[in-house]
Order: C-alpha cells, then structure tokens, then sequence
C-alpha cells in the first residue's frame, strides 16, 4: 500500500512512522507537508505523534484545520484507511473521525513507559486470536485520558469499537481505553506507540503485530470493495 | 587609532555619562573599564558598555577560569586513532568526533543554574532549549539529551518545588521537540538547597562534510536574523549568572528566559533543512548568552572580518526597545545566518514552509568592526576581535581550604563497626536514600523512547546507549554515555575528586561494552574570587585534566558556571563530566541488571578499608567527613582492558560499576532487573575482611560486579590473574527473591528479602514528592 506520513507543524514521530512502515514492512512510504493539498494518490494516512502547533490551545485543535485535513476527511469518509498514533489520535478526535476526546492525564504529568495492554476482539486481524491476549506497546503523553460521554461509550462498545485497554490505567481513560476505530472500520485511533516497538532494540516486537494489522485489515475491506 | 564615536543614541536615556556607579552594575572592575577604553580610544557609550559587560562576564569569556581549561587535552594523543577530534573545545559552538564511515557526533553540556534557581520550570526548559541549538547549529540533527540535576534534601519544601519544576521544564521541552532523554543522574544534598544544578546535554550527528562553522565570510554576504522576534526577556541573563544569588536575586525575575518548544522545533527544522542546501550558508551562530551581541561579534572575530546590522530590521515583539535592550536581549529560539549572497531567496523560502520570521538585517563588512545601527544611524562600533579575544584573563588568588587537613585526618576507628543487626538495618536506609533511589519518578517524565533509537535508558545499564542510523540498515553505529560526579568527593579532596569524576564515567562505559571517545564538562563552582573557592575549581580541574590525559579522552567542549554561592552557604564542588563511548558491536552491548537466577558473581577489584566522604556516613552516621577513596589509575587501565576482552568473548551477562552505597547497594541494583526481582547467596569465605561496614558499604574505586555464566567463573577469574586483577566469586544469583549473606565471623548469616527491598528502592522518591 503506498503510506502517506503527514508532517504537521510540531510533529515528531513522523520519522519514526515513516522508519516503521518502509524500513521495517517494506511499504513504498512518503512523508507529506501538512500544507499540501491533495493525497496525491495515497492508499493509507498515517497522522504520527508529536506536538502538532505544540499542542497550544488543545492537543490537534489547530491541526484539524491544516490544509491537507480536507483531502484525509474527504479520504476517510470514503472508506480509505487512517492511523493516528498519539497526537494523531487526538487530531482525528478533533477533525471529528474518531468519537470522544483525550484530556490531561489524571495524574497531570508526562507519562512514558511500556504499556501493557489487553487486546479485545473488534474485527477482522484486531482481535485475541491475531495479536494474542496482551500486548507491550510504549506510551508516552501528557495528554492521553481519553473521554467520551455515556451514550458514546455505549455505542463503542455495542460496536466493538474499543481495540486496546490498558491493563494498567496509567492516565484515567475511561474505561482503560487506550485504542479505538470508528464504526465502518477504515479509521484508527490509538495513544501508545506500535512504531516504537518494532525492532529488536525496543522494549516489545509487539507493534509488528498492531501495523500488520491495520494494513492486513485494510487490504482485506479493499479487495471486498 | 580610537574606532569612530557612534552618533547620539535615539533613546536619549543610553547617552547618559558613564559612571564608576554605572561600570560597577555592570559587573566591570575599573581595571577593566581602562581595558576597554583602550580598545575604543574612546570611552563607550552605554550601549557599548553593555555589549563588553556582557560578552567579559564569567559565562561567555572564562575570564577566570580560561587558564585553568587550557590543561585539558583537546585532540588525540594516539595520532592513529580511529577517533580524532574534528571541532575542537572553544572553536565553535560545540565539539565534534570521528566515529567512523564519514560520520561524527558534536556534543556538549551547558548548565542553567542560576535561572533555575528562580525559576524552576522556564529556567530548566530554556536550558534545554539552548543546548539544543548550539548543536544543531554545528549541521548535526541532535540524538539524544540527558542531564545532572542536583538538588537539596527532599524534606525541603523548597527543594521539592524546584525539583518539580525543574523536572516538568526539562519535559515540557525536549519531549516536544521530539529528541529522547535517555540518563544523567541526580542528587540530593543540603549544599544545593535553593542552589540547584541543572546541567543539561545534547548529542547530535552528522556526517563530516555537514560540519557548519559559526563565522562569518565574504564581504557582502547577507546577515539574517531567523526565528522568535526578540523582547525584553533575560536582559543580560549571562550576566547574572556570573554573579552569586542573594535573597535579591527573585528581583532578577526578567533576566530569567521563557522557552517556547514548538518554536524550537521548527527552528531546529529550518535550519537543518536550509543547511542541508549545498553551498547556501555560510556560517551560522545560536543567539544563546548575551543573545544577538555574542553572535554577531563571535561570527565576525572568526571570520576576522566587520559585520553591520541595522536594529530596525530585527523583528521585535515589543515596542519602543532601545539598543541596549534589543542587543542584550536573550531571548528564546534565534539564530544568526550568514547566508550567500545571491541566494536570499532559496533562504527566505525555507523559513516561509516552517512559519518563521527570517530578516535581512546587515552584511558582511570590510574591515574588522562590529557595526550596530538604529534609525539609520551607527550607535554601536567595537572591534570585534576584541571584544572576544581581549576580555581580561584573571589569576585569581587559590587558597587550600583548613576544613580539608582536619577533615582528612579523620579515622575511621574512632567509628564503632557494624553489628550483625546494623548491617541488616544499614541496606534498606541507602537504598531509600533519594540520591541512590530509583529515579523513575523523574526519567517517566521524559520522552526516553521517541525517535525509536534507544537501547538502553537510564538504569538498565551503567551507561545509556542508542543506535545511530548511518545510512543503510547494516550501518547501525551503537554510542554509550553518562554523566558523573561524586561532589562529596570533590569536597573532601579536589583533586582526586575531580580524577574519580572521570574514571568512574570511564567505567561506566566499560561495563555497558563501550570505548571512551570524548568529555564534555560542566564545572560548577563558587565564586572564584574567594580564594577557598578557586583553589577547589583548581584541584578538580587538574585532577579531571590528569585522568583525561592518562585514558587518552579528550575535552571537546564544556561550561564553566562559578558564583554557585547563596549568602552562607556555597554548593560541593561539582564538576560534572559526561563522557561519550563507541560500542564496537551490537553484541556488546551489556546492561547492568542480571537475565536469570544462577548467574555467578563476581567481584573485581579489593577489598576496600576506606569510608571517606561515602553516602554510609551521610545516611546512616550523618557523618560528612573522611579522606575520600584513592583513585588508581594503571589499576583501572588494567581494568578497562580485561573487562573488554570479557564481554567481547561473549562471558559478561551483566556488569555494574560499585559506586554510591558500596557492594551491597551495587548488587541489589543488578538484583532489580526490569519487571523480575532475583536474589542472591553470598559468602564471604575468601576474602579479608577487616571490618563490616567498609566490605559491605565502602566505596574503593575501581570494583565492578560481574554476571557471568556459573560454568565460567572460573574461566573468568583465572584471566583476570593474568591482568593482575583481584577477582572473586561472591555467590549465585538466585530465583527465590532472598539475598543472603554469610561470612566467617558473622553470628549468623543474613538475609532481606529483595521484593521489600526494591520497594523501598522505588518508593522513596515518590512518596517524598507526595508530601
């Protein structure tokens, strides 16, 4: 799949993305400029992690109105595959692709360590059987306690949208969410990091699984459609 | 011939007389004052005097510390070597080293102290801020940051706050400019109490021919100005750090600078991409110290050439500054860019992308002056090679402190040993000591893992290590560091204080599989004026400078930050040192904390007699006094040389260096490995032991822990004889969480259990910061 790493302002684990997704699975990736205005024939969005505007105002507010926000929105709601990693995660919470909001952490510091997370059964290749039970994936924000109100957590979860839970709380999400799609399947949502733990020096392999997923799912709704 | 007077200054405030009062407040003895009217031939005018106050404080011209420095040994000795220096100490903004295959680091340490102090969060952030540019103003994309951080006790409130503040400003900035913070270390001592030292490094690479220098050339090249507009923040912020604090010093709120990251950042990006333009800059310099005064006359003394700006054009964020404000500003994010001429526009374009300001403000000028303009007309003349090269060189006055004689002298059988009960009591109470204590409270709130290239972090080895991308996938290349420095040990004696700084950071890297490079050093000190303080700088520097020469590790570069005195009370000496190593191989890499249960033990090194100046005494006899340990360099060479050769042949499982706390704290600290808690059987059969307390807590230098193999102990220990090397088996490792401990002589052996002790270990910190 050609990969499209967006570059906004402030961001920081573009490079990272881009490492994980062509150094280590091979897949023909290009950084894009926030301020370009089309996807220029791009199969899958990556939004990676970092400070987009240095998270001024809110974490991803001033980001949702980048130029190239227009091409991802119009990109997703025509079913085309987006991953937002952290800050990512919290710009398409803000663009209005992902439901609910991600807030200070409880604890109102920086956290970053490896994050055990449990795995729960949402769809095609996101489930227990693909990914195992658990897995460690590093996290690493300030602002990573996601919220949503009552009926929306309902529908996340009559949906099975929720795809990771910290077994360890460690910013007060709601329900230990730390990871979710939207309803169709196509966009992705998730605060740890799956490209930090993708090499032998990492803490984890475990975020070989979580990419391999995102793209297996995706070329299987592809070749469906 | 005297430089042409400057017309009347627009703000009829800067063409005020110059006083004996004024020359005082800015910190110029009258001595100096003559000095710089010779230069002009002239008297200044107060802008002018602004400019020398600033640029011949302590920070920017070591004018007190320069002939002390000069001992340090700044290139290779070995001429073969595959790692010779290619920018060296006080060339440019930072030092660079060959690493091999075209690719270098430069690196450096800064301290920001004295802002700290009054400011915890900005005064940290900001530091971190500026040790970022001065490297990627040398063309290297930074890598890594860590920091020496030493505060007061944690029973301080006080103490507490700044810790705190300090800690949230060092993560605020660097986890936004996305570089990971992976070691330091950290203390706690009453001297530090509303003193703090906040010592912050960065590394970055590049590849030779990347290498940017900070000078100006070509007579009518372009000056710019890129980045923050510049306001009345830290208005003479190098200034005020060369003085002592006073309880006035809350009134130097102003000189105190306020960081913004996401500027950082894109400034970093900038840059990085417009000096990745072949041929386009010329010579680029960070507006750190003393802000755009020190790098418009740095860029042209180097160059030996004049430079002309015109303030007009520099971008302001206030109104109404004058020219004394808008040269001594520090503040935030700028850079100075000589770029080529005829190319203004590939440039400009560049900071268009990243949102940034980039003003043309002067050129590239004949001649040897440096030319400040405001409304047109010249308001500023210095020569600029002056201004840099002539700032007074002091010899001040040392004298050996009486303390030192009387503290010495002390002897250790004047103490009572420990008994069987008193060992059991004194392992728990350094390890809940906060400067032996996990430090996780702190090192969790850095980002330590962004741009995915850490192996190791900040206590799963004795040193931190990251890979470093050169080029294709099989071009990994594996750097160690640390940062070390036992004051109490410079306190007790200076010189060998300063010898232990460096080795122990050498030996560090030794156990985690690396080979020394590079120093860079931050010497914190009092006011050198006070002769009791300048002969300790002296001491430490002499014994830093002897250690480097001995293991052949040159000084790229470093800082010096003196007047570390608040009325009474004055800090430990401090000179942190930060010494970067090489890991030759992936495989080598080696952590500190044991794999599995049944690993052998070993120790290497004597056993030592000695409790001087050790965290023992201060913890558990509150006791501050002592001859500290001798350092044996030859001992440690030997040391260094067969411990390589051990892990090369694949037999280390773990090594950890003895430091705070003595054996016992060392072991439990290779016991807690990552999410397991082993334990250990120890025996004491074969060794001599003299008394309990200096086997279990001493802390004689060169002794390393060793995991190895249980089948080749004995391989290991027979070649260590061969390096004249002390080495015995201690025990085994074991799964069941007990460390147990039995001697001759003991009335019974004893044993904790370590899953408590670990507790105790870990909770330390953050149950001091719930208070």
């Amino acid at each position: 799949m050609k990969i499209a790493v967006i570059q906004f302002p402030g961001s920081n684990c573009d490079r990272d993305a881009y490492h994980a997704f062509f150094g280590v699975f091979n897949q023909p990736t290009r950084l894009f400029w926030h301020k370009r205005p089309s996807l220029a024939g791009a199969e899958c969005v990556v939004l990676p992690g970092g400070f987009s505007y240095g998270d001024y105002l809110r974490c991803g507010a001033i980001a949702r109105f980048s130029p190239i926000m227009n091409s991802i929105i119009e990109f997703a709601n025509n079913g085309g595959p987006v991953l937002g990693i952290c800050n990512g995660f919290q710009i398409l919470c803000e663009a209005g692709l992902l439901p609910g909001a991600l807030v200070r952490n409880e604890g109102m510091e920086f956290v970053c360590e490896s994050a055990k997370l449990n795995v729960e059964d949402s769809m095609d290749y996101f489930n227990q059987g693909s990914l195992g039970e658990t897995i460690d994936i590093p996290i690493a924000h300030g602002e990573g306690n996601y919220r949503i109100d009552d009926d929306g957590l309902a529908d996340l979860e009559a949906n099975n949208q929720v795809l990771f839970r910290y077994a360890n709380n460690p910013n007060g999400s709601i329900s230990n969410i730390a990871g979710i799609r939207n309803k169709e399947g196509n966009v992705f949502g998730m605060m740890p990091h799956p490209e930090r733990a993708v090499e032998e020096i990492h803490p984890s392999r475990d975020g070989i699984g979580v990419i391999k997923a995102f793209l297996k799912s995706q070329m299987a709704r592809q070749q469906k459609a | 011939m005297p430089t042409e007077a400057p017309a009347p200054n627009p703000d009829p405030t800067l063409n005020a007389p110059i006083t004996p009062e004024l020359v005082d407040k800015h910190g110029l003895t009258p001595d100096e004052y003559e000095r710089i009217k010779k230069i002009l031939g002239r008297e200044p005018n107060l802008t002018e005097l602004g400019i020398f106050s600033v640029m011949w404080s302590e920070h920017c011209s070591y004018k007190n510390s320069k002939k002390l420095l000069k001992q340090f040994p700044t290139q290779k000795f070995d001429e073969d070597s595959r790692n010779k220096v290619l920018v060296k100490a006080g060339e440019e903004n930072a030092g660079v080293v060959d690493i091999g295959d075209g690719w270098a680091i430069c690196f450096k340490i800064e301290s920001h102290n004295h802002p700290s102090a009054v400011e915890p969060f900005e005064g940290a952030a900001t530091g971190v801020g500026g040790i970022l540019r001065d490297i990627f103003t040398m063309g290297a994309r930074p890598a890594l940051f860590t920091n020496s951080l030493r505060f007061g006790e944690l029973t301080s409130a006080d103490s507490r706050r700044i810790m705190r503040g300090v800690v949230h400003g060092i993560s605020h900035y660097g986890n936004c400019v996305g570089i990971p913070n992976i070691g330091g270390d950290t203390y706690f001592d009453t001297c530090y109490e509303g003193n703090p030292l906040v010592n912050a490094l960065c590394l970055g690479v590049l590849k030779h021919d990347q290498i940017k220098r900070g000078a100006a050339s070509g007579v009518g090249n372009p000056v710019y100005y890129v980045g923050a507009a510049t306001g009345r923040d830290g208005l003479g912020g190098a200034s005020f750090a060369s003085k002592e604090l006073s309880e006035e010093s809350a009134a130097d709120r102003p000189a105190v600078q306020k960081g913004d990251p996401f500027m950082g950042k894109l400034l970093m990006e900038a840059c990085l991409e417009m000096m990745g333009v072949d041929g386009l800059v010329v010579g680029i310099q960070d507006m750190g110290a003393a802000g755009l005064t020190c790098s418009t006359c740095e860029t042209a003394a180097r160059g030996d050439v004049g430079v002309e700006i015109e303030l007009d054009l520099v971008p302001q964020r206030e109104t109404g500054m004058n020219s004394y404000e808008i040269m001594l500003s520090e503040s935030q994010e700028r850079m100075l860019v000589i770029a080529k001429k005829g190319r203004e526009e590939e440039l400009e374009k560049i900071f268009e992308k990243w949102d940034l300001h980039a003003a043309k403000v002067g050129l590239v000028t004949e001649g040897k002056d440096m030319v400040v303009k405001q409304h047109g007309q010249v308001v500023v003349r210095i020569p600029a090679m002056d201004l840099t090269e002539e700032a007074p060189l002091n010899d001040p006055i040392a004298t050996r402190p009486a303390y030192l004689d009387e503290i010495q002298a002390w002897d250790i059988e004047t103490l009572p040993d420990l008994t069987d009960d008193g060992i059991y009591d004194a392992l728990p109470q350094l390890l809940a000591d906060p400067s032996i204590a996990n430090k996780r409270w702190i090192h969790r709130q850095y980002d330590q893992m962004v741009m995915t290239n850490t192996v190791k972090h900040a206590g799963e080895s004795d040193a931190a290590v990251v890979r470093l991308r050169c080029g294709g996938p099989d071009q990994d290349k594996y750097i160690a560091i640390t940062n070390d420095c036992n004051s109490r040990y410079c306190w007790g004696d200076p010189y060998e204080g300063g010898k232990i700084a460096v080795a122990e950071a050498i030996r560090n890297l030794a156990c985690t599989g690396a080979r020394p490079l590079a120093m860079t050093n931050n010497l914190n000190f009092g006011n050198p004026n006070k002769p009791e303080s300048f002969y300790m700088l002296k001491e430490c520097v002499r014994g830093l400078a002897e250690t480097c020469e001995f293991f052949d590790v040159p000084v790229v570069g470093g800082n010096v930050s003196l007047y570390n005195e608040k009325q009474d009370t004055k800090i430990d000496p401090t000179p942190v040192v930060s010494v970067v190593g090489i890991i030759d191989s992936r495989q080598y890499i080696t952590s500190s904390t044991i794999k599995k249960g049944n690993e052998a033990l070993i120790l290497l090194g004597d056993v030592p007699k000695e409790l001087g100046c050790s965290a023992f005494l201060r913890v558990v006899h509150q006791l501050k006094t002592g001859l500290p340990p001798r350092m044996d360099l030859e001992n440690q060479a030997a040391l260094m040389d067969f411990l390589q050769v051990q892990i090369q042949k694949g037999r280390i499982h773990a090594a950890h260096d003895i430091a705070e706390g003595g054996l016992l704290v060392g072991l439990c600290e290779m016991l807690f490995a990552g999410e397991e808690t082993f334990g250990a059987d120890i025996n004491f059969e074969d060794l001599p032991i003299d008394r309990w307390d200096s086997l279990f807590f001493g802390e004689s230098q060169g002794r390393i822990l060793l995991a190895v193999d249980a089948s080749r102990a004995d391989h290991v220990v027979h070649d260590a004889e061969r390096y004249d090397i002390h080495a015995d088996i201690i025990g085994e490792a074991n799964d069941e969480g007990i460390l147990h401990v039995d001697a001759p002589n003991l009335e019974h052996p004893i044993e904790w259990d370590t899953s408590s002790l670990r507790e105790i270990w870990e909770n330390a910190i953050p149950s001091a910061m719930k208070i």
